[in-house]
């Protein structure tokens, strides 16, 4: 039955592709490059689907465009997996793109620009002005390469988010200083939200265009042709007036497009950021890792142990109040508590990203911490404890002097086991713009355009902070183990 | 004599069970007394009670002048008289796995009496060593023989000196040249002036070393 299903399904997608252009994007970029009809959430809208529709159509044989969802940062390689035939949406012109696959003509021009709160707007004229000032932006985009280039010659302190909103809201809300990101998105937030402003003087100029696989040049030839044809008819024109993002400097970029028939160079400003300068990130994002870690798994365990306590010995409201707290904890996903930490709880407090990743981190296993001293705890034999009663010890001494040393033996290895299943978990923390060691290793690899040696690199990291950990375990353990 | 425990008409019902009923005795200094009963009797029992582990529903129970009264036990903040003068060595022994034999017998008198360490090593070695397990001093619970586990946890139950010793079917897993062994050693303790009260389903070993027998009926 299941087989039959795929095979349908398989059959059915196959049949389609020889009519429909497969295109990939990123239905959560939002409006107005593709987002999800609102009168019908089971298609998509916006410039980028008319751009794919348009160039559907061009190619002839009255095919249509078929949309496939694929979050952002892997289109790249989405594309060269052969999931689809053409990326587009808000796909950026870099020379590293250029390298790594066939890319079409630019169709679009954009700045990147800086928004400010309005106090600082008389203050801040470009990244020069934001020495030490933390300035958010989206992951693995020019934006981002701008940043880290200008973390080295100014000073900035680059912030990566994984969507284009939140930056918006955390600069009102005063997280950050500043965000660096296409005018459109910059516009398209200021529309939504506002409480900030658009500096005039962009920092760079750059172009979206779409991208193919690098086996794939015909077929991106004949793309360019439609593209060249869609600026002379006025068509392409047209979908941008649709979507309100027409200005002059499109018309600039047809002509110098239809003027020459080499595509456009990429980014005016270098983004040429070479592989190994990677690398020094990488070993940042590995002590931040780490440090997030260390740090989340004290607090698991000082709050779980404090939580097993109330579970052991506390009096009934306690049992009940620790129970609730970690059936909820142990219920619930660790990404929604991260979020309700950071985002839902800012109209209260106001976390910095780093302390509500070990706020919520820590939180979270300190419930798992609780089960695992509390079973510790009860699998001390009873009649040991009445012994030391006998003797006269107080209930606080059997627990220090009988109850707590050999619990803790048997705690030992689950607990070294959930650390390292922590270290894994703190990748986790990128969603609220904490950039770790898995989330530096996507932006690498979204760079380089390959997951094999950022990938292994990783690999190597994760490695070398978990297996001396274990080691360590087991030798406390034969160290405390009686004959 | 004067008597060192009374049991007055002890009383102990697990839910709707009688497994005590009007259970009287006394036990005097020097004086060693068995409590015999078949499996289920209540021997268990009784001596939890006394050593105030066990609620008990009617009756009362009287150390050297410390009563307990029937209903639930007192917290730990209250038994301190009560825990010095009672010691229980338990039919398993209950020896802390995570401490040498030493260890075991220091721990009370560190922690609960507060002598210094090279003092309660001391008294322990000595203990250890007037109960023929001197020389297993430094090993661990787990690498100890039955009678040897059973002479450390009367070591650590002497330790801090209580005048009345109960201990729960001593001579359960000892083979007959043990049992006259530990009979020796206890006719020792009472004539150190201690009172013993001791469970036992063993007939001939009360008999051979008791001061008078008290006997349970099945309840």
């Amino acid at each position: 039955m299941v087989v039959a299903l795929v095979l349908a399904v398989t059959l059915a997608t196959q049949g389609t592709s020889h009519r429909a252009l497969l295109w990939g994007g990123d239905a959560e970029g939002g409006a107005p490059f593709v987002e999800a009809d609102p009168a019908n959430p089971s298609r998509v809208r916006g410039f980028d689907v008319e751009v794919a529709e348009r160039i559907a159509r061009g190619l002839g044989g009255d095919r249509s465009a078929q949309f496939l969802q694929v979050q952002w940062s892997n289109i790249d390689q989405s594309v060269e997996r052969g999931d689809f035939a053409l990326g587009l949406s808000g796909v950026e012109d870099t020379p590293a793109r250029r390298a790594r696959h066939a890319v079409t003509l630019p169709y679009f021009e954009f700045r990147e620009v800086l928004a400010v709160r309005p106090a600082d707007a008389g203050r801040i004229h470009g990244l020069a002005d934001l020495r030490g000032r933390r300035v958010a932006t989206l992951g693995s985009t020019i934006a981002y390469d701008l940043l880290i280039q200008a973390r080295d010659s100014t000073g900035v302190l680059p912030i990566s988010y994984d969507d284009d909103v939140h930056p918006y809201g955390d600069l009102v809300t005063g997280r950050v200083d500043a965000v660096l990101l296409d005018h459109i998105i910059a516009q398209r937030a200021l529309r939504r939200r506002g409480g900030f402003v658009i500096l005039n003087q962009p920092v760079a100029i750059g172009h979206y265009v779409g991208v193919l696989a690098r086996g794939n040049a015909m077929l991106r030839d004949s793309i360019d042709a439609v593209l060249r044809e869609a600026m002379r008819d006025g068509s392409l024109e047209q979908i941008f007036r649709r979507w309100n993002v027409w200005d002059e400097t499109q018309r600039t970029l047809f002509e110098r497009v239809l003027r020459s028939s080499e595509a456009a160079k990429g980014v005016a400003t270098a983004t040429s950021v070479q592989a190994f300068a990677y690398v020094p990130s990488l070993a940042r994002a590995a002590v931040v890792t780490l440090l997030v870690s260390v740090l989340s798994m004290a607090l698991a365990v000082v709050v779980g142990l404090a939580l097993a306590s109330g579970r052991v010995y506390g009096s009934t409201v306690v049992r009940v109040a620790t129970t609730i707290y970690i059936e909820i904890i142990r219920g619930t996903p660790l990404l929604l508590q991260l979020f309700v930490i950071y985002y839902g709880l800012a109209g209260v407090v106001r976390l910095p990203a780093f302390l509500a990743a070990v706020l919520a981190l820590g939180l979270n296993y300190a419930a798992y911490e609780a089960e695992i001293y509390r079973g510790a705890l009860e699998a001390v034999p009873r009649l040991q404890l009445e012994a030391a009663r006998t003797l006269g010890l107080s209930e606080l001494q059997i627990l220090r002097l009988v109850r707590g040393p050999q619990a803790l033996r048997y705690a030992l290895a689950p607990m070294t086991n959930d650390f390292v299943a922590l270290l894994k978990d703190s990748a986790l923390v990128s969603v609220i713009t904490v950039v770790e060691l898995t989330k530096q290793t996507a932006i690498y690899a979204t760079n380089v355009g390959s997951w094999v040696v950022p990938g292994a690199l990783c690999a190597v990291v994760y490695l070398a902070m978990s297996l001396p950990l274990s080691r360590l375990a087991r030798r406390l353990e034969r160290r405390w183990k009686t004959p | 004599m004067s008597a060192l425990l009374i049991i007055d008409r002890l009383r102990v019902r697990f839910e709707t069970r009688d497994v005590l009923r009007a259970l009287s005795l006394e036990v005097a200094r020097g004086e060693l007394v068995a409590l015999m009963g078949p499996s289920g009797a209540g021997k268990t029992t009784a001596l939890r009670a006394v050593a105030a582990l066990q609620p008990f529903d009617e009756g009362q129970i009287v150390v050297d002048g410390f009563a307990l009264a029937p209903g639930t036990v007192p917290p730990e903040s209250r038994l301190v008289v009560l825990r010095r003068r009672v010691g229980l060595v338990f039919q398993a022994h209950a020896l802390f796995e995570h401490l040498t034999a030493l260890a075991n017998v220091t721990l009370a008198l560190r922690h609960v009496l507060g002598k210094p360490r090279v003092e309660a090593e001391t008294i322990a070695t000595r203990l250890l060593s007037e109960l023929d397990v001197g020389p297993r001093a430094g090993a661990w619970p787990r690498q100890l023989s039955g009678g040897e586990a059973q002479r450390v946890a009367i070591a650590r139950a002497l330790a801090p000196d209580p005048a009345l010793l109960l201990m729960d079917e001593p001579t359960a897993a000892l083979d007959p040249a043990r049992r006259s062994a530990l009979g020796a050693t206890l006719r020792r303790l009472c004539e150190q002036g201690r009172g013993l009260l001791v469970s036992t389903h063993d007939a001939e070993f009360a008999r051979a070393h008791a001061d008078r027998v008290v006997s349970l009926s099945p309840s």
